[in-house]
């Protein structure tokens, strides 16, 4: 919930973090090698074994550490106050709860009749 | 009038905020309660995929055989960039250094430019050989294997498309923040509704991380 | 955010909103959350009489077994409109938009909400979805039950495309709506105004707008998906083609049953605050009553699937969704005590707000307790689609949020525009809904007991006698309302001059003039003490 309205006084043009140029810099060359490391595993995967399970996991796992590094520098979420971080991860969590009761019924529903 | 706007002189504030702070703080949890929504509704995609992709992997398979990913690959890449330029031009607007921000804001909108090109000449690809949504799916055309391979491009025009529009208005945000910018109406002490656009843009290239492996490469 | 735009200063206590500035113009462009308030309110009450209209014209057709005056068709698209009216363009946008929009900013002492500008574009994108959801009266109309559910929603010829498009945009406007108020209570709150001093209704706006912002965005795809659906054939809803229906109820309900509490989480909060002023007590409870309205907020995500038990979910999510919705019945039951335990020993005065509120009370028992019955699947798969249903929550839309819509409007009408009503006709209207009401509705259950289907034109003529009953209340109904609009216009016209504070009410709104200044309060106010401070 809120932190109280009125503990946060501060005059205009202060309030705010700069955050330096240097980490923004850092944080893109970051996404860049992280892009070429998902397509490096894709080619991988697919081109050289043929197809694995670990594909999936993989591609994601690198999309969920360039998300939180477009969420944490780029959108400020690691300089920004417990509410607003409190507000974005309830998005995620009601997403989850979206899929895993609708995935739960297909697929409990599918184990057994063998269809939809 | 009101008491409390007398300790300020900044024209941007309100009545009802006790000052610029205030403001800008009240602002951006706006921005992030509605960055919440953004998430649920393609989040609501996003979980239909994942369903539909149990369901059918062989036709997903075949329906992102179909794409090319290294046009995705340039893509990401232009997103990531843009979303560099968004963000330095706030770190300039906070140094009062007007200029560099505005080159960033417009590098911003040229990164939009180039990525909705990119789309465009994706989608008359897709267009010519007949990979459409739904029942419009050429199936002798594209030779289809699996005989829902539409839901497949329902997903991608869907998602893609949406995304797409997310990038039209956040370009014409950022053409209208460039401007302003430009007017040197912002600076240190007021740059909320960079920040706030900022914000959104950043979403839009945060969905697109995640679409480009889904669409493009696991498939 | 908004540029201040008004010059007047408040010298003399004559100066309110309402006369500050003049001309339609001015209330158009108005950035003032009690203006937008009152354009909510006279668009909902208009919306309310058509989708009422549409219900005695459904009762009409009903009063007698065989076709009356409406084809099926007719009928199905009667219904359709009585249901999607009353939906997304009375019950859910009616407490928060009217009432929360006037009141939020004055019960925590705020001088506005935190985005004016963003407020009044959400009364006119309310307004887009509201003209857009008429216009398919001319354009084809439509008849697929306001929960648009697939296969059918795919294959109807109506205008269902267009119905669609009207749910998506009023849903934007709810979010603009729910946002704005939550930054309005975590950031606008006067000082001294704690978290844990703010009114119950506040609490209660506060959680539904918490679920206008978690739910609504998951409506606007499902809508989205099917409109594609019906334009391109994705067949992701459709059957034929290797897509799933159940899957459209599922995010259909993630939504609709988070909306349900939208509907109900304001109304209820309406009521805390009536018990607390009439019956002249600190209300028991506060702080369990606070978090049982984030409790209720919370568990509605947790039980959609119970509106699927006989629409072929697997038996699994029947049974984990079946257990989760019994969870609800605690927090509402918690909230339930504690209204009564406020009332005992109370110095109980019984106006017409007060009245409503009582008659909320016992509707919406009436209407939680066959909710726990129809959560349960053994039960329900006797009572489901059938007219039990339909009884169970009109008792609870009906008896429990318009009962405290009306409530609230009685209660706060001095505050809105400093005149009093007549205080005799306003009991009366109450008499006349309740029970009206009551005669509709339960025989309702009985019908449904005795196995009558919903949503039919037509029935076998063992349901007779109580169909007509059930027609003769709505009549009782409609009289009542109508009372009500008189009630009101001619306490506008000629209503007597209404005090600061008529009732003696503690909370903050209370404290300043009837009706306020435009900017809420002629001095900021500083809280030094809890909402219900009775002596």
């Amino acid at each position: 919930m809120a932190a109280n309205n009125h503990s946060e006084h501060q005059s205009a043009g202060h309030g705010h973090h700069i955050i330096p140029a240097e980490i923004y810099k850092k944080v893109a060359l970051a996404l860049f090698v992280l892009t070429l490391l998902t397509v490096g595993f894709h080619y991988l995967f697919h081109s050289v074994m043929h197809g694995s399970v670990l594909a999936a996991p993989v591609a994601f796992l690198i999309a969920a550490v360039k998300a939180s590094l477009v969420l944490m520098f780029f959108m400020g979420l690691k300089y920004d106050s417990v509410d607003n971080r409190i507000i974005f991860a309830l998005g995620f969590f009601f997403l989850f709860v979206l899929i895993f009761f609708s995935a739960l019924d297909i697929w409990t529903r599918v184990a057994v009749t063998s269809t939809l | 009038m009101s008491t409390s706007s007398s300790h300020t002189h900044d024209s941007h504030v309100a009545h009802h905020f006790r000052d610029a702070n205030h403001q800008f703080e009240s602002a951006k949890q706006g921005i992030w309660l509605f960055m919440v929504t953004e998430i649920l509704m393609f989040g609501g995609l996003f979980v239909g995929y994942a369903i539909f992709h149990a369901l059918y992997p062989k036709m997903f398979a075949e329906g992102a055989s179909h794409l090319n990913w290294k046009l995705g690959f340039v893509n990401t890449l232009v997103l990531i960039f843009s979303s560099y330029t968004m963000a330095m031009s706030i770190h300039h607007l906070q140094k009062n250094e007007k200029s560099q921000a505005v080159t960033k804001l417009w590098l911003t909108v040229g990164c939009g430019v180039i990525f909705m090109c990119i789309k465009a000449f994706e989608y008359t690809g897709k267009f010519q050989h007949g990979f459409l949504p739904g029942r419009l799916l050429d199936v002798v055309h594209t030779g289809a294997e699996s005989a829902n391979l539409g839901m497949y491009y329902g997903f991608y025009y869907c998602m893609t498309g949406l995304h797409g529009l997310h990038v039209l208005i956040g370009m014409g945000l950022i053409v209208w923040l460039a401007l302003r910018a430009q007017k040197g109406e912002f600076g240190e002490d007021y740059f909320t509704p960079v920040e706030g656009v900022g914000i959104f843009w950043h979403i839009v290239d945060l969905i697109w991380i995640f679409l480009f492996p889904l669409l493009y490469l696991v498939g | 955010m908004s540029a201040s735009t008004h010059t007047a200063s408040h010298t003399s206590g004559e100066v309110n909103y309402i006369n500050e500035f003049k001309g339609l113009k001015s209330w158009f462009t108005s950035l003032d959350h009690k203006r937008i308030g009152l354009l909510y309110m006279i668009s909902v009450l208009f919306f309310f009489l058509v989708g009422g209209l549409f219900a005695l014209l459904i009762r009409l057709e009903l009063f007698k077994p065989g076709a009356q005056y409406l084809t099926p068709d007719q009928y199905n698209q009667v219904m359709t409109y009585h249901g999607a009216i009353m939906v997304f363009m009375v019950i859910v946008p009616g407490i928060p938009a009217i009432l929360g929009n006037f009141f939020l900013p004055l019960q925590i002492g705020a001088k506005d909400v935190a985005f004016p500008r963003l407020n009044l574009t959400s009364w006119y994108v309310f307004m887009l979805g509201a003209i857009i959801a008429i216009c398919t009266l001319f354009l084809g109309k439509i008849d697929t039950g306001w929960t648009f559910y697939t296969p059918y929603s795919i294959k109807t010829g109506t205008a269902a495309t267009m119905m669609v498009v009207a749910a998506f945009v009023m849903g934007m406007s709810s979010i603009l709506t729910g946002l704005n108020f939550i930054v309005t209570v975590h950031k606008l709150r006067a000082p001294g105004m704690t978290m844990f001093r703010i009114p119950l209704f506040i609490w209660a706006i506060y959680s539904t707008a918490v679920l206008q912002i978690l739910a609504t965005p998951v409506l606007g795809i499902t809508l989205l998906l099917l409109a594609m659906e019906r334009t391109f054939g994705v067949g992701i809803f459709d059957p034929n083609l290797g897509g799933d229906p159940v899957l459209f109820q599922h995010f259909f309900w993630f939504y609709s049953h988070p909306a349900v509490y939208i509907m109900i989480l304001p109304a209820m909060g309406v009521v805390s605050e009536l018990i607390a002023a009439f019956s002249r007590k600190t209300i028991f409870g506060y702080t369990a009553i606070a978090f049982s309205s984030i409790g209720i907020a919370a568990v509605s995500f947790f039980v959609w699937g119970h509106h699927m038990f006989v629409s072929g979910q697997s038996e699994v999510a029947g049974i984990v969704f079946s257990f989760l919705t019994m969870l609800v019945g605690v927090p509402t039951a918690i909230k339930m005590f504690n209204w009564l335990s406020t009332l005992y020993r109370g110095n109980i005065s019984f106006e017409s707000p007060m009245l409503f509120a009582l008659g909320f009370l016992f509707l919406f028992a009436i209407g939680g307790v066959t909710g726990i019955m129809l959560a349960t699947i053994a039960t329900d798969v006797h009572f489901h689609d059938t007219y039990f249903v339909v009884a169970h929550f009109h008792y609870v839309m009906v008896g429990g949020t318009l009962m405290a819509l009306m409530g609230g409007l009685y209660y706060w009408f001095p505050k809105m525009f400093g005149k009093m009503y007549n205080e005799t006709l306003a009991r009366l209207t109450f008499v006349l809904i309740f029970i009206g009401f009551n005669v509709t509705f339960f025989p309702q259950f009985i019908l449904g007991a005795m196995g009558m289907p919903r949503r039919y034109f037509d029935y076998i003529p063992a349901y007779q006698s109580l169909n007509s009953i059930s027609t003769i209340g709505s009549w009782l109904i409609g009289c009542g309302f109508l009372l009500s609009l008189y009630v009101i216009v001619t306490a506008l016209r000629s209503g007597e001059k209404a005090s600061d504070n008529p009732w003696g009410a503690k909370t903050l709104e209370w404290q300043t003039s009837s009706p306020p200044p435009h900017t809420n309060f002629h001095v900021e106010p500083v809280v030094t003490a809890g909402p219900y401070e009775y002596k």
